[in-house]
Parts: C-alpha cells; sequence; structure tokens
C-alpha cells in the first residue's frame, strides 16, 4: 500500500502532507525531513526510485518527481510496482495541472485543501483508487458544484503575486 | 510537467476551477508572510503568532460557520509546519457535525488529518459517520467513507459496518468502489471483525463496472497473500479478466496513455504470481495470457514497461515455463539495453536489475548475458541503482566470485556514510564471508576462504567496526580461535600466524574502532608468540603501545593486560624467564590504581600471577585453550575441604546474609552480588569512596573479583576456570573511532587492497592492452555475444577492467544449476593430494594469491561436473585481479602461470580418470529434460563442452598453447571462450 504522499518544495518547505498510517505531527516533520535529506542529495539524471528502509521501516521505497520547484513524493511498500506509482505521480500532477491551469507551487500553497480533495479521489486509504485524470476532475468538479451550490464564494484577490515557496 | 515553473507567478485563482472556496485576505497575509520569511526562526515566530490569534478566536462564541472553516484549515496548515494545533481539533470534530456539504468536508478532512484512530475524540465522530453513510447525498456518503477509513478502529468497526456493507450495494459506482476499499481497510485493521464478509468481495468481483472489480483486487490480494489454497478456484476467473483486460474489451476511459487499465493488469499479476507460485496446475492457466501480454505491451511507455516488469516478477514467481521465461529475459534486458535509448533509462535499468534478480533464481544463465550492463550499474553515480545491483549481485554470490564481489561492496561500504545501510552492507559481508568460508571441505579451501573471510572481516572492521555487533567480533576471535574445526593444525597456526602479523601492521595506523582494537589485543594475546617469530617482550611493548594510544577505552585496556597476562603466562609455562618492561610495569602500576575495578582487578591478577611457579601458571592460563568449555562451580564445593581445615584451626563458621548484620556484611568480600540488592543497608560512608567510577560490566566484575581473592587458595581447577571466565571479553558499546582510514597490508595489498578499479585501471590497462593482448579477448567477446552487444563491441573503450570484473563476476555463472552432488563427493580427495604439497604458504601476500588461483579450480569442478570449459575462465579472474593490482603485472603473473599449470595438470588428471563416466552421464540425465521441452541455446552450448569432458589431452594442449600465445594468464582467455561460446 501507499504509506504516504509528500509534496514539499526545493527548499524543503512541507506543501503537503498526508500520511496513511497516522504519524504525530513531529513525528512526520522529523519524516518530511529526512526525505528531504535524501532528495536533495541526488544528482539529476539518476533514477526516480530510492529505499528508505531506513527512514519509513523495512522494504519501503519511495518514488518522487522533481518538477520546477516542487518535489512530489510517493511512499509506499513492496505491494507497488515502482514505475506504476511514478505514473501515479504523474496521474496527479495531470490533475493538477488540468484543474488550476498552469499549476504552480503558489497553487498548492493555497489550495491545499483542494489538493486533498483530489488526492483523495486518487488514492483511497493506501490504495490507488482512480487513475485517469478526466475521471478525478470530474469528481472534483462535482464536490465543488455542490460546495458552491451551499455556499457563497469569497475569491482570492487577482493581485497577490510575490516572492513565494520557501 | 514543464507548465510547473514559476514560483512568483501571478495568482488568479479567482478565474479558475469554477470558483473554488477560497481563502481571505488574512489567511493569505499570512502564507505570503511565511513565504517572505528570512529563517526558520522567524518563520516559526510567525506561526506561533497565528496560533495564538487563532486560538484565541476560535474559542469566541458566535464565530460564524464560514469564518470557522477558515479557521479550521489555517490549523491544519499550522501543523503540516509542525506546530502544534490540539486545541482546534474538537472544532474540528464538531464541523463535521455541520449539513453544508462544504463545511462537511473541511471538518472530515481535518479530523483525518489531525486524529489518531485511538484519540480520545474519535468516539464524537463516530455517530456522524454513521449518520453521514446513511445519507442520500453520494458526495456525503463518500466523504464519510474516507474518514471511516482513516479513523475507525478495531473497537468502532461494528459501528459502521452494517452500513458500508449496504453500500456495496449503492447505485453509484464511485461509492461501491470506496465502500469495496473501506471494507478492505477494516480487514486490514481487524481480519477477524470483518472475516464473515469475505464473500462479500468474491461477489463484487463480479460488478458491472470495472472500477469497482479493480478495487475487490486489492483486499483480494491481500486475503490471497494471507491464505493462498482457499482461492485456487479463481485462477481461472483472473486469467479470463486479465486476458479481457488485455484485449482491450474495457471502455475507452480506462486506458491510461494508451494501455488498457494498467493498474487493474499489475494487481491481477500480482495476484497470479501468489497464485501460480510453486502450483504447476495453476500456472499452467497462466502461461497464454503472460506470453500475449509480453507481446502485445509496448515498451515505450512508462506504464508499459511498469506492466512488462510485473509480468516478469510473475514469471519468475509461478512454476517456471521455458517460452515465457525466454520472453521474460528477452524483457529484461530491454530493460538493461534501455540506457542507449531513453533520457530516464536509470529507472528501466533499475527495474532491469531487479528483474535480473528475481530471474537468476531460476536460470543463473540469465546474468551471463548482461554482465556489462550489470557492471555499467555497479559503476553508476546512482546509489539506488547501485544497491540495487548489490542486491543482485549478494545473490549471485558463490565461491568463486565470493571475493570480487565482497571486494566491492567494502569499496562501497567504505565510501558512504549511511550509516543505516553500512551497517546492513557490512553484515553482509559478513554473512557471504562466513557462509563461504567454512563450507568446503579440504585444507587448500580452507585456507584460502578462512584466510579470506578473515581479511573481509579485518576489512569491514576497520571501517564500520562502531555499526557492527560485538557478536562479530567474538565470531571472527572465534574463528581465529577453532581455526577449521577440523585435525589440520598446520592451516590452524597458519592462520594464526598470518593474523598476527597483519595486526601487527595495523596497529601502527592512527586510529582504529576499539572493537577492531579489542579483536587485536586477543589475537595478540592467544596467538602472538606461538609461532616463536616474535618475542614475548616486542608483543608486550606493542599492547602497551594500544593502551597508550587509546587512552579513554577501558574496554581496549581491558583486553590488552589481558593480553599481556597470557603472554607473560605462556612464557612462565615455557620456562623463560619474564622481564618486566618499564612500560609495561607503569601500566600495571597505573591500571592497578584505576578507576575501574574491572581494570584494576586484571592489572592484580597480572601481578599476582608473575609471582606463580611454572606449573601453577600453566594450569592456570593454558596454552591455546580459549575454545575449551568451561564450567562453573558456583558452589564453591571445592573449597570444602580448606574450609573445614580454617574452621579446625579455629575460624569462624560462615553464616548466611540473613543472620548477618548490615555492618558484618561490608566486610566481607562475597557479598559482592547481593550488594546491588540489598544497597540500602550498606550505605556507609566509608565504604563510598571507590565506587564513583562508571563501571561498564558489573557483573563481570563481581565474577572476577573472586578471583583475586582466591590466589592464595592456589585450587587450581577453579582458578583455571575463572580466568578462563574473565578471559571472555566483556560486553560494553563500542566508543566512537573513525571510519576511513586506510588498512596499508603491504603484501597483503596486491591482493587484498582495494582493487580500484575505476581509478588506477586507466592507466594499467591501456597499457595491457597492447602488451597483452586484452583486446584481442574484446574482439572474441563481442563476436561471441552477436548481435545483443553489438553496440557494445564497437565502443571500443568498453574497457578492459570491466572485462575483466564481469568474467570475475560471472566466470562460473554459466553452470549453477547443473549442481552435481554425486561428483562433489569425488572430486575433493583428488584435489586433497595435490592440496597438500609441501610449500604451504605462511605468510599471505603473494603465496596466497597464488594459493587461490591454484585452487580456485576446484569449486567450479565441483559446481559444474564439466571441467575444461569453465575451469580457465574462473582461474582468471584472480589472475586478471592479480595482473590489475599487482604493482609489476610481469613477474607476478608469470609466476602464477607458471603455478596454476604446474597444480592444474595433476589436478584435471585426477578428476578425468574417476569422473567422466558419472559426470557426463548425470549431466545429460540432468539436461534431460530441459532439452525435451526447449532448444535453449545456453544448454545447447553445454553439450559439446561435456563431449569434450573425456578428452582430457586436447584440452590440456590447447590451454598450453594458449598460455604461450599471452605471457600473461589474460592471453589464454580467446581459446577458451572459442570453446565456451563458439
Amino acid at each position: 500500500m501507499i504509506r504516504a504522499v509528500i509534496v514539499m518544495n526545493t527548499q524543503g518547505k512541507p506543501r503537503l502532507l498526508k500520511f496513511y498510517e497516522f504519524q504525530p505531527p513531529e513525528k512526520q516533520q522529523e519524516l518530511t525531513r529526512s526525505v528531504f535529506a535524501v532528495l536533495s542529495g541526488r544528482p539529476d539524471n539518476v533514477s526516480n526510485f530510492v529505499e528508505t528502509d531506513a527512514i519509513f521501516g523495512s522494504g519501503t521505497r519511495l518514488v518522487y518527481k522533481h518538477l520546477a520547484t516542487l518535489y512530489f513524493v510517493f511512499v509506499f511498500d513492496s505491494c507497488e510496482n515502482e514505475l506504476a506509482m511514478l505514473d501515479l505521480i504523474q496521474v496527479l500532477v495531470e490533475t493538477l495541472d488540468r484543474c488550476f491551469k498552469n499549476v504552480c507551487e503558489l497553487d498548492i500553497v493555497f489550495n491545499f485543501n483542494k489538493m486533498h480533495t483530489i488526492l483523495d479521489e486518487i488514492i483511497f486509504g493506501g490504495q490507488v483508487l482512480e487513475t485517469s485524470s478526466e475521471r478525478v476532475l470530474k469528481a472534483v468538479e462535482e464536490i465543488s458544484r455542490l460546495e458552491k451550490s451551499s455556499s457563497s464564494v469569497s475569491f482570492v484577490p487577482k493581485s497577490v503575486s510575490g516572492r513565494f515557496g520557501r | 510537467m514543464e507548465q510547473l515553473k514559476t514560483i512568483g507567478r501571478e495568482l488568479a485563482m479567482g478565474s479558475q476551477g469554477g470558483g473554488w472556496t477560497g481563502q481571505s485576505k488574512e489567511f493569505l497575509d499570512l502564507v505570503k508572510s511565511i513565504g517572505e520569511a528570512r529563517s526558520k526562526a522567524e518563520e516559526d515566530r510567525i506561526i506561533l503568532r497565528e496560533i495564538e490569534s487563532l486560538r484565541r478566536r476560535i474559542g469566541e462564541p458566535d464565530v460564524p460557520r464560514r469564518r470557522m472553516k477558515e479557521y479550521i484549515i489555517r490549523l491544519v496548515y499550522a501543523e503540516m509546519l509542525g506546530h502544534d494545533a490540539s486545541f482546534g481539533y474538537i472544532h474540528a470534530v464538531k464541523m463535521t457535525h455541520d449539513d453544508s456539504l462544504s463545511l462537511k468536508r473541511t471538518g472530515y478532512l481535518a479530523v483525518t488529518l489531525f486524529l489518531s484512530d485511538d484519540h480520545d475524540l474519535i468516539i464524537l465522530i463516530v455517530n456522524t459517520i454513521q449518520k453521514d453513510l446513511r445519507s442520500d447525498n453520494y458526495l456525503i456518503v463518500c466523504a464519510a467513507l474516507t474518514a471511516a477509513c482513516k479513523l475507525i478502529n478495531e473497537e468502532t468497526i461494528p459501528a459502521v459496518l452494517p452500513q458500508v456493507v449496504d453500500l456495496l450495494a449503492h447505485p453509484k459506482e464511485a461509492v461501491r468502489k470506496k465502500a469495496v476499499m473501506a471494507l478492505h481497510r477494516f480487514y486490514q485493521r481487524s481480519p477477524a471483525s470483518v472475516s464473515h464478509l469475505i464473500s462479500n468481495f468474491r461477489k463484487r468481483l463480479c460488478d458491472n463496472d470495472p472500477g469497482v472489480m479493480g478495487a475487490t483486487l486489492f483486499p483480494l490480494f491481500d486475503l490471497i497473500t494471507a491464505d493462498v489454497n482457499s482461492y485456487k478456484d479463481l485462477v481461472i476467473s483472473f486469467v479470463s479478466i486479465l486476458k479481457q483486460v488485455a484485449e482491450r474489451r474495457l471502455p475507452k476511459v480506462y486506458d491510461y496513455h494508451q494501455m488498457p487499465a494498467p493498474f487493474i493488469q499489475i494487481k491481477l499479476l500480482k495476484i497470479l504470481a501468489l497464485l501460480g507460485s510453486g502450483d504447476k496446475q495453476a500456472s499452467g492457466h497462466i502461461y497464454n495470457v503472460l506470453g500475449d501480454i509480453f507481446r502485445k505491451c509496448e515498451s515505450s511507455s512508462n506504464i508499459g514497461n511498469a506492466v512488462l516488469y510485473e509480468c516478469i516478477c510473475c514469471v519468475s514467481s509461478i512454476y517456471p515455463n521455458a517460452k515465457v521465461l525466454d520472453a521474460a529475459a528477452e524483457s529484461t534486458s530491454k530493460f538493461l539495453k534501455a540506457c542507449l535509448l531513453f533520457s530516464d533509462s536509470h529507472n528501466l535499468k533499475y527495474m532491469g536489475i531487479d528483474a535480473l534478480r528475481r530471474l537468476i533464481k531460476i536460470n543463473p544463465d540469465i546474468a551471463e548475458e548482461h554482465q556489462l550492463a550489470v557492471i555499467d550499474c555497479l559503476e553508476d553515480p546512482d546509489d539506488t541503482l547501485k544497491r540495487k545491483t548489490f542486491e543482485l549481485l549478494y545473490k549471485m554470490t558463490k565461491s568463486t566470485n565470493v571475493e570480487v564481489i565482497v571486494d566491492r561492496m567494502i569499496d562501497y561500504m567504505i565510501s558512504i556514510n549511511d550509516n543505516h545501510y553500512k551497517t546492513e552492507i557490512a553484515s553482509r559481508c559478513v554473512e557471504l564471508a562466513e557462509q563461504f568460508a567454512p563450507s568446503n571441505q579440504w585444507f587448500i579451501q580452507f585456507s584460502v576462504s578462512n584466510n579470506f573471510t578473515f581479511q573481509t572481516m579485518n576489512k569491514v572492521f576497520e571501517h564500520a567496526g562502531d555499526l557492527l555487533n560485538v557478536r562479530v567480533a567474538h565470531n571472527l576471535m572465534r574463528l581465529i580461535a577453532e581455526g577449521f574445526g577440523e585435525d589440520d593444525e598446520g592451516a590452524d597456526s597458519q592462520l594464526r600466524s598470518s593474523a598476527v602479523n597483519s595486526y601487527l601492521r595495523i596497529l601502527g595506523e592512527p586510529k582504529l574502532p576499539s572493537l577492531f582494537l579489542q579483536v587485536i589485543c586477543w589475537v595478540l594475546g592467544e596467538y602472538g608468540t606461538a609461532d616463536g617469530k616474535y618475542s614475548a617482550s616486542y608483543i608486550i611493548g606493542k599492547l602497551c603501545d594500544v593502551t597508550e594510544a587509546h587512552l579513554c577505552n577501558d574496554t581496549v585496556k581491558a583486553y590488552s593486560i589481558s593480553a599481556i597476562m597470557k603472554i607473560c603466562a605462556f612464557e612462565i609455562t615455557a620456562g623463560r624467564n619474564v622481564e618486566m618492561l618499564p612500560e609495561c610495569q607503569s601500566l600495571i602500576d597505573e591500571l592497578s590504581a584505576s578507576h575501574s575495578t574491572d581494570l584494576q582487578q586484571r592489572a592484580y591478577e597480572l601481578q599476582a600471577l608473575l609471582c606463580l611457579d611454572s606449573q601453577a601458571v600453566e594450569s592456570v592460563m593454558p596454552l591455546d585453550a580459549s575454545c575449551e568449555d568451561i564450567e562453573v562451580d558456583r558452589n564453591l564445593s571445592f573449597l570444602n575441604s580448606f574450609v573445614q581445615q580454617s574452621i579446625e584451626k579455629g575460624a569462624r563458621p560462615y553464616s548466611p546474609e540473613s543472620e548477618r548484620s548490615g555492618t558484618f556484611s561490608v566486610s566481607n568480600y562475597k557479598s559482592q552480588y547481593q550488594h546491588e540488592a540489598s544497597s540500602h543497608t550498606l550505605r556507609f560512608e566509608a565504604y563510598e569512596l571507590p565506587k564513583p567510577s562508571p563501571t561498564p560490566a558489573t557483573p563481570q566484575i563481581s565474577v572476577s573479583t573472586r578471583t583475586t581473592d582466591l590466589v592464595p587458595v592456589l585450587e587450581t581447577t577453579y582458578y583455571t576456570e575463572n580466568n578462563q571466565a574473565s578471559k571472555l571479553p566483556p560486553v560494553s558499546d563500542a566508543s566512537s573511532a573513525d571510519h576511513g582510514i586506510k588498512l596499508h597490508l603491504d603484501g597483503v595489498q596486491k591482493k587484498w587492497g582495494r582493487p580500484t578499479y575505476s581509478s588506477s585501471s586507466s592507466s594499467t590497462s591501456s597499457s595491457e592492452k597492447k602488451t597483452n593482448g586484452v583486446t584481442h579477448i574484446d574482439g572474441v567477446r563481442s563476436q561471441s555475444r552477436g548481435t545483443l552487444y553489438d553496440t557494445k563491441g564497437q565502443q571500443s573503450e568498453v574497457t578492459a577492467e570491466k572485462q575483466k570484473l564481469a568474467a570475475s563476476l560471472f566466470g562460473a555463472s554459466a553452470g549453477k544449476n547443473e549442481k552435481k552432488p554425486a561428483s562433489t563427493q569425488r572430486v575433493p580427495k583428488a584435489n586433497t593430494v595435490t592440496a597438500e604439497r609441501p610449500g604451504v604458504p605462511r605468510a599471505i601476500s603473494p603465496e596466497i594469491s597464488k594459493q587461490k588461483a591454484a585452487s580456485s579450480p576446484p569449486p567450479d569442478l565441483l559446481d559444474l561436473g564439466e571441467p575444461i570449459t569453465t575451469t580457465t575462465p574462473t582461474i582468471d579472474p584472480f589472475e586478471q585481479l592479480e595482473g590489475l593490482i599487482g604493482p609489476t603485472p610481469g613477474p607476478s603473473t608469470l609466476d602464477n602461470s607458471v603455478t596454476t599449470s604446474e597444480q592444474k595438470a595433476p589436478d584435471l588428471m585426477a578428476l578425468y580418470t574417476d569422473t567422466p563416466p558419472s559426470s557426463s552421464s548425470s549431466i545429460s540425465s540432468a539436461l534431460g529434460d530441459i532439452h525435451s521441452t526447449d532448444k535453449n541455446s545456453q544448454m545447447a552450448k553445454n553439450v559439446p563442452s561435456i563431449k569434450k569432458g573425456p578428452n582430457p589431452q586436447d584440452s590440456l594442449q590447447k590451454d598450453a598453447t594458449a598460455r604461450h600465445v599471452g605471457v600473461t594468464p589474460t592471453g589464454n582467455n580467446p581459446n577458451l571462450f572459442r570453446d565456451l561460446l563458439g
């Protein structure tokens, strides 16, 4: 099963943490830090897989993808296929991209609750639920439509900009 | 995803995604200020301020619901950054009760992130979840299922179970899917509570919706893992589902990157691998569909490769079938060769190496073809890939290549900093060294492999000493002490003296791990003077140096002083006079005043020992008795007569502690044990003084304390025993020492020093190319590999040393699966004759390498039962290694080739005279069924060589000419490879 999904930026700041086995906050921070330490030590053009026995326990591995300023990290055990997990990251990123139209780190910072919604449609209780970004998007839009109908919307002002993402 | 690029990009969320319930200005400001924070401390300050304000505001009486939602989201954010937000948990729980979908979902999200499944607040949520599972709005149901998945624990499962089971028949497929998965989660939590519902999973396998069917595979996978046999009936269904999926019978929506439902395929393949494992009948159903997938699956996309990899895993797990095995091998080689085609080749290489690891279990020959690819991976900058490759090598280790592999592992171990993996690889090295050391049964092999073990251990110790278990050190000592376990005293003493030699050399190194020092001290004490090469005073001097150089460590000191004691004892026993060196005397003086009672004890023991006469000393410290069993007489019954005498002389009889007052017992040294337990009765100021020192090995101290006091008694038997006991290493943590020290093993380095293939070889190999005819090898090899290595062959820069490494790693892999127990029985005898030749090497250096070269043929012969073809290539590695490492390749290699040929002639003759009939017949019988099923090229290759077997003259001649042609042993490769592959 998938143990955790971690999205963090290249400075090691967590942008989304989802552990499918409960971890107390301090432990989450510690794990994130060790994952970041491993990832930041890896050169470019090497494989996307890392064995993480030392961090998450024996038999665990992680697959990561480095996109722009973000690391997308999936941690899983021996029941999953590494290449397939790599594609699952692809599904997540594709969905985010469709959802936010040219997704960037800032979108994820401000909408991490939406990101959770998307992730919940893709992974359920540590198992792969859906791999078609189209269907995920449809489900998420359905949710937002129903949510909107029951509440008014307050938009984030367009003008906000600046150096974020550290 | 190149669109994901800017960080400072204009944020335009309002226009996106059909309007999300965005966050307020405050949240925005918070995120912004955190983003602008210059340091971690500043960020923490901002968040703490935020948390303070949230704490204040969230507790206000009438917070609007929408406002509350935002607070909760901010809390989640704060907690993600590592700050405690527990004061808000209850508000998140309250929010789940809200009617609004948006608020309810936020509430559920917050609680699933905040709470563990045994949190006290869970009980407040169960009721809500129950209610929501019955909701008409399927989105609410989904949210509740998600929450249930995360929060419901063993005790609360029964509360929601009926609702979840009802949902299995929900009209919406999304809900059915999630219900199946929630049920699966419950099963994972507590299999017992849902055991009566397992049939539901089987039922859902036939769901109309492929998504639901796919979801069912997860619980079924778990169930099958737990109990394969009760699901054998499903093999046919799974196969037919897989077939339909692979034939694109599913709706287009399930395609992913032009692959039909790859995740479902992967899961099905995993399940089939479980079901087919070791089951010929079940596997029979699977072969066809596997063949189909191998054929159809395109390897250009990532996901296609994922499916292919899963097929290979499946093939390696089910009952072997030649045809699918071939297909799997072909896919594997595609992975490994992908390096040339794709940019993300590392991933494929990684998968390829892993696939290879799985396949060699069934057919070790497959690895042969990929020698160079494997070696490339070994030298790759990617750590993950390297580790995977080491795993592969670990799996294919055998007696012929163990040295090369362990050498490599040690090199890698030295180079990394990751302690976890360092420990792992160190223990693997030790394991391999131990495993391959005592397994062989004749003398030369013993000494070689034991020396090898020994060298390996030394290296492992030097670089990972502090990470290793003390047990490993004890094993090493035992190895040296027990030697080969048989009556080969000569070999034993040779090993020991070589141990002493190299340890004396190593002692010159500035910093050594304490565990390693302990071993060194122990060995020097036991065997330092055993072969008469070194004088006692020399060894004692060295041991004194150890204590000086490592002032801080009491354990090492203890080992050292004990070793000195042993040497003195041996000297006295031998009737020689022990003159005390001044530094030794000062060491004894220092230790007798030591804070550590253990050290004091040992120092006094030594002093007492020096006063005894030689006979007493001999029984106290018998020579080389470290392996004798010790029986401790706890009742001290041997003292009875002494006690009797004393009482008769008017001494007071012993009264048990219970009958004594506390004051009295203080004077009694025997109360050491009780001292701990009843310390409150013993707290007297005067007694307090010697206590403060931290003593690591309290129990030992008390044991040995007794012995000192007993010295004057001169009851020899007892004394011996106890000294033996005190000789045993006191257990204590190895304290700090440094890695990265280099061994200077001088002569040893030739064979055992770091091979440094990558660095040093570039210069040597180029010269070798011209002189030694290595280029020749290149040509022949690439020819023989035919099309597979075309590309490689053309690149003339495929370096010679890589080839050599390949040869040493894979040299004998061809025949591993044809192990002949019948011939193993016979061959050793033939070899022992040659083995016991007079010139038994004493030192580890060149002679041993010679020996190794000479002795490596036997294991091959054992392994293969087809002598000629494989013998020579397996000799090669070592010789090549020799040529590669040795500073002067010319003479040493010449020397080698002479010894080997000398050695081998009788060897082979002896072999041929008695093996051919049995071996050839057994081979053909073994090969029989493989031949019938499949005209495998590997097998075909072996046939001529078998025929050649009984004709020793021919092949020997060929061998001889080969040696004439090339001065170095590498020169004979061409001919032999032609034999092997042509």
